[in-house]
């Protein structure tokens, strides 16, 4: 399976990279060269067979629904490239 | 004394216990050598001050009779990890000046046994790489050059000549123990970015089985697949590090609730009686002769220290770094959805929030990340999800049996090359066809498919004077037997000859 152009551009929208008109075709011959790298996988017969979930068999530990950390919102905030009175501060998104 | 620099980690911790050295000596050798190996580019950031406050420390409690399991130790740590106050990257744009206040639970436990921290070292943005050139910081120089090289120090703190790539995604590890820049470093393997550049520096590398070392506070690249481990100078040094950065961690679900062996103990246990399988997968076409007869000659060491050799089938083995390529960016792409611009890390403003998420992720993140999420992407989105992730991942159910199904025969390890080559020249692979850099992962990305545990051994060097290694496949959680033959090989191969500090002026 090889991917046009467009595809690239809707691939670049969902992962949320803006891409130039200039970069997409070399973007394309990349991720085509990866592709058709994959594409042998389909000589494998995996009728019958469940895909991965968990590579060690191991049941999900747990522990009691109770608060164990927190109370530091300046530090949680500490990184962020704007805040006001220890909220992240993003663009507009409600109008 | 610069001498201290040349010590194993074994030797240094007996000669700290035994007061021959300080922490602080030991700690002022190494901050000296990586002064005089910036050239190298190792080392993204040197945190000598907290070295040296660490191994005053390391010091007082050596004098109080109270020497925890590695008082004084000098590490250096992948930019990977998450060490609290110190600037951590993952060698990425994106996470510019990123001031963690947490501390990974793996450096955690080292410093809780007494290392000190020389600084943190450079890899492959987000651990996406086999080279070391896809760092933010710029690639880093393999101490080891071809015999007749024209690689040399020039003025001016550069390299002249063709340098060759430590391989990576833990370059900066490999390449700082090689070159004598601390006694040990931590690394992470998501499909051999700890064993290949060990392979390609000479030193030791072991991915422990999923689940055995913590993930928590380590930069995420894809999660099912990421393990922590070290990368030293001798097999010993690395069980000596495992001991300490394993263990059960209630901050990860996926870190497995089991005891920590005496790794060190395990490591003069012989492989007596032991039963070595030999993968007729791995033998590939237009293999070099060179890795071949390497090989062979493992098997040889092996059975003559009591083991015994059989030929194994992993039938599935050539599926492997396809289905890596599958599943490995298609977690990057999520685990990277994190990079916003609005918690941490770069942001570059735009018309309305999706327009600041593109343009931050464009300028934030590499060519190769860039690449890998828009893989992952694509796998993962409506109409192709079966025909590729859900694929991949029956794929790899069928990798583990091929493994299970050696294990259940009596088979005890597995022995392989570890690369399929030794170190290449800077910007000799992958820049006109990425598959080109991924084919270097081969004998390495099945363990991780299949969560087992791997060692790389140096083993010998090729006609040009640059190592090779070998790699032995264990049960899972059996690294013990991983060290006990890990230690034959390393005895017959006879101990590395490092290279001589060149580089430095």
């Amino acid at each position: 399976m090889t991917v046009d152009l467009d595809t690239v551009r809707r691939i670049a929208r969902l992962a949320r990279i803006a891409v130039s008109d200039e970069e997409l075709p070399h973007l394309r011959g990349e991720l085509n060269a990866i592709l058709s790298f994959v594409e042998q996988l389909n000589e494998v017969d995996v009728s019958g067979v469940e895909p991965m979930t968990s590579v060690t068999p191991m049941t999900m530990k747990k522990r009691r629904d109770v608060v164990t950390d927190g109370g530091y919102p300046e530090l949680i905030v500490k990184n962020a490239p704007a805040t006001e009175d220890n909220f992240f501060l993003v663009p507009k998104v409600v109008e | 004394m610069n001498d201290l620099t040349h010590l194993t980690l074994a030797e240094a911790r007996d000669g700290l216990k035994a007061k021959r050295f300080s922490a602080t000596e030991l700690a002022k050798a190494h901050i000296a050598a990586i002064e005089q190996a910036r050239v190298l580019n190792a080392y993204v950031l040197e945190t000598p001050e907290k070295a040296l406050g660490m191994a005053a420390v390391a010091d007082a409690k050596i004098m109080a009779g109270e020497a925890r399991p590695l008082e004084g130790i000098p590490l250096g740590v992948k930019d990977l990890f998450c060490t609290k106050g110190t600037v951590t990257t993952a060698c990425s744009n994106i996470l510019k000046g990123f001031e963690p206040p947490y501390e990974s639970t793996v450096t955690e436990q080292l410093w809780r046994d007494g290392a000190v921290m020389l600084g943190k070292l450079n890899n492959d943005e987000f651990a996406m790489g086999s080279s070391n050139e896809t760092s933010a910081f710029g690639p880093v120089v393999n101490p080891w050059r071809r015999r007749g090289s024209n690689v040399h120090a020039a003025q001016e703190g550069a390299i002249e000549g063709a340098h060759l790539v430590p391989g990576g995604s833990s370059g900066g590890s490999a390449a700082a123990v090689a070159a004598r820049l601390c006694l040990g470093a931590t690394a992470t393997d998501t499909g051999g970015s700890i064993r290949q550049p060990a392979a390609f520096t000479g030193t030791v590398g072991i991915k422990p089985t999923y689940g055995r070392c913590s993930r928590w506070g380590i930069v995420a690249f894809a999660s099912s697949l990421d393990q922590a481990g070290p990368i030293a100078r001798t097999v010993r040094d690395c069980a000596i590090l495992l001991r300490s950065m394993a263990g059960p961690d209630p901050k990860d679900t996926t870190c497995a609730d089991l005891p920590v062996p005496d790794y060190e103990a395990a490591v003069s246990r012989g492989v007596k009686g032991l039963r070595i399988g030999i993968p007729k997968e791995y033998r590939l076409d237009g293999m070099p002769a060179e890795i071949e007869r390497l090989w062979s000659e493992g098997a040889a060491w092996l059975k003559s220290a009591g083991a015994e050799i059989v030929e194994v089938s992993l039938p599935h083995t050539k599926y492997a770094l396809p289905a890596y390529y599958i599943v490995a960016p298609a977690e990057a792409s999520s685990n990277l959805a994190r990079y916003d611009g609005v918690r941490y890390g770069l942001r570059v403003p735009g018309r309305d929030i999706i327009e600041q998420y593109e343009k931050t992720r464009a300028a934030g993140f590499g060519r190769e990340v860039k690449r890998r999420v828009m893989i992952g992407t694509y796998v993962l989105s409506a109409g192709y999800y079966d025909a590729y992730y859900v694929r991949a991942q029956k794929i790899r159910t069928l990798i583990k049996r091929d493994f299970e199904a050696v294990y259940a025969q009596g088979v005890d390890a597995i022995l392989t090359p570890a690369t399929p080559s030794a170190a290449f020249e800077i910007g000799e692979k992958g820049s006109a066809d990425p598959v080109e850099m991924y084919l270097n992962d081969i004998f390495t990305v099945t363990v991780n498919m299949a969560g087992l545990p791997g060692i790389a051994v140096p083993a010998g060097l090729d006609s040009q004077g640059l190592p090779l290694a070998l790699q032995l496949i264990g049960r899972p959680f059996d690294e013990e037997t991983l060290f006990a033959a890990g230690q034959i090989i390393e005895e017959a191969a006879g101990r590395m000859v490092l290279p001589e500090p060149w580089w430095a002026k």
